[in-house]
C-alpha cells in the first residue's frame, strides 16, 4: 500500500514501507513551465526536512527542491538528467527526482494528503 | 506635356495576395545570414601579395588545418551589421518600457561633449599633469553624487550597477574585517523583492544569503528584518524604491535596527532615478548606494553602454572606499592611486577593484546631464518619471490587475496575471503580441514576488500622446484577449523578423557555436 502526500512547496512524497519516493506535483510542473535542467543529490547524503534537496531550472525560473522529510537519499532518477521534459511529461511517475529513506516517518503527519493538497491549491 | 514616358503614377491595381518573392527578401525585410554564410572561405577580401618564403618556427603548434575565416569584402561586412542594426529596436525607435532598466532618452548633448578631444582622447596612463581637466570633471561629478545623495564618499571606478554592488559590500566586509568582527558576522539579508544580483554579489563574497519574508502589501517589514537580527548579521542589501515600484516606507526604522545591531545598510540604487532631489539616501540611513549612471543619469544602456556604476558611501565607510581616487590639492588634482598613498590621507582602502579609473566617456555624459538640467532639473526628472507611471497604472486600472492595489507606485508600475486568468492567454504571449504592435515589451515574470508580473517603466522620456498610445494600445490588447481572441497572443509575433523562439528547445540543445558544412569541418580536423 502506498499514500502519496504533499508539502506547500508542492513536492509530493509517495512512500512505501520506509522510502519515499519525492519528486514535484503537476501543480508544480506547470508552474514551472518547460523544465531545461536538474541538479540531482548523490545517493547517500543525509537530508533534514526542509533542506535543499535538488534544483529544477525551467525557461522561466530556477527553484529549489526542498525535502519533505527528514532521511537518506538511496536512489535518484539520473534519466532525468539528460532528459529534464520527463518532469513534465509525468511528474508522478516517470519523473520522480529520488528516494529517500526515512528517518523520522513521523514527520509525515506535517504534509497533506491528496485531498488536502487539492483544497490547498484551489485557495491559491 | 508631362510624364512622356508613359511612367504610370497611380497606385498598382492588383488586389491579389503579396506574391512570393525570388530572393525570399520583402523589399526592406530581409533575411540576414551570419557572416560566416556571407563570406567564402576561398576569397579574401583584402589584396595582400603572397608572404615571402619565411622559416617556420611554431614547432609543434603550427597550424594543421584551415583557419575557416570567411572571405569577406569591406561593403559585405558593412552591410551585414547595418541591416542587423536595422532590425534591431531601441530607446531611439520606441517606447522602451523595461521594468527595473530605465530605458530613458540618451540626450545627444552628452555625446558631444563625450567626444571633445580632452575627454575623449585621453589614456589612462597619461601623466595627471596632462589629465587636469579630465580630473575635476570626476571630481566635479563626485561632488555632485555625493551632494544629490547625501553621502561622504563616493568610488566612480565600478564598470555596472553589479560591480558596483560588489564594491559596495567589499567596503561593508573591510569595515567588519577592521572590527575583528570577521569571522562572527557571515550573514546577509536579503528581501524576497530584491535584485537577482543582490543575493549573487553576498554569495560572491561568501556571506550567507538569508532571505527576508515581503508582507501583504509588497514592502519590507522592519518586525521581519528584527527577527533576523543578531551579532552574526554583517549586512542587509534593501533595494528602494523595491522592485515592486513601491517605495519601502520603514526604510528608516530598518536602518536603525541595522545600526543597533552593529551591521551596515547596503541599498540597491537601481532605482535611485524615481527620487532623485526627493530623498537623500545618506537621510535615510544607507550606508553604501551603487548609481546606475546609465540608468538615472542618462547614459547608453546595454550593447550600447558601456553601464557605470558608482557606489556612494557614508561616513562609516568611507576610509574603505577602493583605490584610485581624485584628490584637488593646492598643486591641482591628483590621483591617489595605491593603498599606501591612500593610507597618508587616512583611508584605509580595500584596495583596487578595476585596471584604471572608471569609464571615462560615461563620466562626461553624466556630468553633461546633470549640468544641462541642474538640480531643479534632476528632481523633475524624477517626479516625471513617476508621474508617467502613474499615468498608466490609471489608464489600465480598470483592465489589469494591481497586485498591491490600486495604489501610488513610483516610477514602475506593477501589474499581475490574475486578470488574464481563464483567458488562455499568459503574460509571455500578452507581451509577444505587444511586439506586433511595434513596442518592445515590459519587463515579465519579474519580480519573483509576483504571479505573472509584468513591470512597466515608462521613463520621463515619453510625452503625454505617446503615453496615450500606449494606453490605448494595451487597453485594445487587454479587451481582446478577454473577448477570446486568443489566436492574437498565442501565434505572436506574427510580424517581426523571427517568430516565436523556441526557448525550451534552445534550452535543452543550446548550440554555442556555429559548426561549418560537413566537408570543411573534416578538413579542418
Amino acid at each position: 500500500m502506498s499514500e502519496t502526500r504533499y508539502s506547500k512547496d508542492h513536492e509530493y512524497i509517495r512512500v512505501e514501507g520506509d522510502v519515499g519516493v519525492v519528486g514535484i506535483s503537476d501543480y508544480a510542473q506547470s508552474q514551472l513551465g518547460d523544465v531545461v535542467f536538474v541538479e540531482l543529490p548523490a545517493t547517500g547524503k543525509a537530508l533534514s526536512k526542509g533542506a535543499e534537496a535538488a534544483v529544477v531550472e525551467s525557461v522561466k525560473a530556477a527553484s529549489e527542491v526542498y525535502a519533505p522529510v527528514s532521511g537518506e537519499v538511496t536512489a535518484v532518477n539520473s534519466a532525468l538528467e539528460k532528459a529534464p521534459g520527463t518532469i513534465n511529461e509525468d511528474p508522478q511517475g516517470e519523473g520522480w527526482f529520488m528516494k529517500i529513506k526515512l528517518s523520522n516517518p513521523s514527520e509525515l503527519g506535517d504534509l497533506m494528503s491528496e485531498a488536502d493538497y487539492k483544497t490547498y491549491l484551489a485557495s491559491l | 506635356m508631362l510624364n512622356r514616358q508613359g511612367r504610370p503614377t497611380t497606385p498598382g491595381t492588383s488586389d491579389s495576395a503579396a506574391p512570393h518573392t525570388f530572393t525570399g527578401n520583402r523589399a526592406l525585410d530581409q533575411t540576414e545570414p551570419l557572416l560566416f554564410e556571407v563570406g567564402r572561405l576561398e576569397t579574401t577580401g583584402v589584396d595582400y601579395e603572397a608572404p615571402k618564403k619565411v622559416k617556420a618556427r611554431l614547432g609543434g603548434l603550427a597550424r594543421k588545418g584551415e583557419i575557416g575565416l570567411p572571405g569577406l569584402s569591406e561593403p559585405e561586412a558593412m552591410r551585414h551589421y547595418v541591416r542587423l542594426s536595422q532590425k534591431n529596436y531601441g530607446i531611439d525607435t520606441g517606447l522602451f518600457p523595461l521594468g527595473s532598466c530605465t530605458m530613458k532618452h540618451n540626450p545627444r548633448l552628452n555625446e558631444r561633449m563625450a567626444r571633445l578631444p580632452g575627454f575623449g582622447d585621453v589614456h589612462p596612463l597619461q601623466p595627471v599633469s596632462t589629465v587636469q581637466g579630465a580630473l575635476e570633471l570626476m571630481h566635479t561629478l563626485a561632488h555632485w553624487l555625493t551632494e544629490l545623495t547625501g553621502m561622504d564618499a563616493v568610488a566612480l571606478s565600478p564598470k555596472a550597477g553589479a560591480h558596483g554592488e560588489l564594491c559596495g559590500m567589499m567596503a561593508i566586509k573591510a569595515a567588519i574585517e577592521a572590527k575583528g568582527e570577521a569571522e562572527t558576522r557571515r550573514i546577509v539579508l536579503v528581501p524576497d523583492s530584491a535584485h537577482g544580483t543582490n543575493p549573487a554579489t553576498a554569495a560572491l563574497l561568501q556571506f550567507e544569503v538569508r532571505p527576508v519574508p515581503v508582507r501583504e502589501d509588497g514592502t519590507v517589514d522592519p518586525e521581519s528584518v528584527k527577527a533576523l537580527l543578531g551579532p552574526d548579521v554583517a549586512a542587509i542589501m534593501l533595494t528602494n524604491p523595491n522592485t515592486c515600484g513601491l517605495f519601502e516606507k520603514d526604510i528608516v526604522a530598518i536602518a536603525d535596527a541595522m545600526h543597533d545591531a552593529g551591521a551596515y545598510f547596503y541599498c540597491d540604487g537601481a532605482n535611485y532615478n524615481a527620487i532623485v532631489g526627493k530623498a537623500r539616501p545618506g537621510d535615510l540611513g544607507v550606508d553604501a548606494m551603487h548609481i546606475n549612471l546609465h540608468k538615472t543619469f542618462s547614459t547608453p544602456h546595454g550593447g550600447g553602454g558601456p553601464g557605470s556604476g558608482p557606489v556612494v558611501l557614508s561616513e562609516r565607510l568611507a576610509p574603505f572606499a577602493p583605490v584610485p581616487f581624485v584628490r584637488h590639492t593646492d598643486q591641482g588634482f591628483e590621483l591617489v592611486e595605491d593603498t599606501h598613498q591612500a593610507e597618508k590621507h587616512g583611508a584605509h582602502s580595500f584596495g583596487r577593484i578595476t585596471a584604471f579609473q572608471g569609464q571615462m566617456g560615461m563620466f562626461v555624459r553624466a556630468l553633461s546631464y546633470m549640468l544641462s538640467h541642474g538640480a531643479d532639473g534632476v528632481r523633475q526628472a524624477s517626479e516625471d518619471a513617476v508621474l508617467n507611471a502613474n499615468y498608466i497604472r490609471a489608464g489600465l486600472a480598470d483592465l489589469m490587475s494591481l497586485p498591491f492595489g490600486n495604489k501610488p507606485c513610483m516610477h514602475e508600475v506593477l501589474f499581475d496575471d490574475h486578470w488574464l486568468k481563464d483567458t488562455g492567454v499568459s503574460t509571455l504571449d500578452f507581451a509577444k503580441a505587444m511586439i506586433d504592435e511595434g513596442y518592445h515589451p515590459m519587463t515579465v515574470y519579474f519580480p519573483l514576488v509576483v504571479h505573472g508580473a509584468m513591470l512597466i517603466e515608462p521613463t520621463e522620456s515619453e510625452s503625454r500622446a505617446s503615453l496615450d498610445l500606449f494606453i490605448a494600445t494595451l487597453r485594445d490588447l487587454a479587451m481582446a484577449a478577454k473577448r477570446g481572441d486568443k489566436e492574437r497572443f498565442t501565434g505572436a509575433p506574427y510580424f517581426a523578423p523571427v517568430r516565436r523562439l523556441d526557448e525550451t528547445r534552445a534550452a535543452r540543445n543550446p548550440v554555442l557555436k556555429w559548426m561549418p558544412p560537413e566537408p570543411i569541418s573534416e578538413a579542418a580536423e
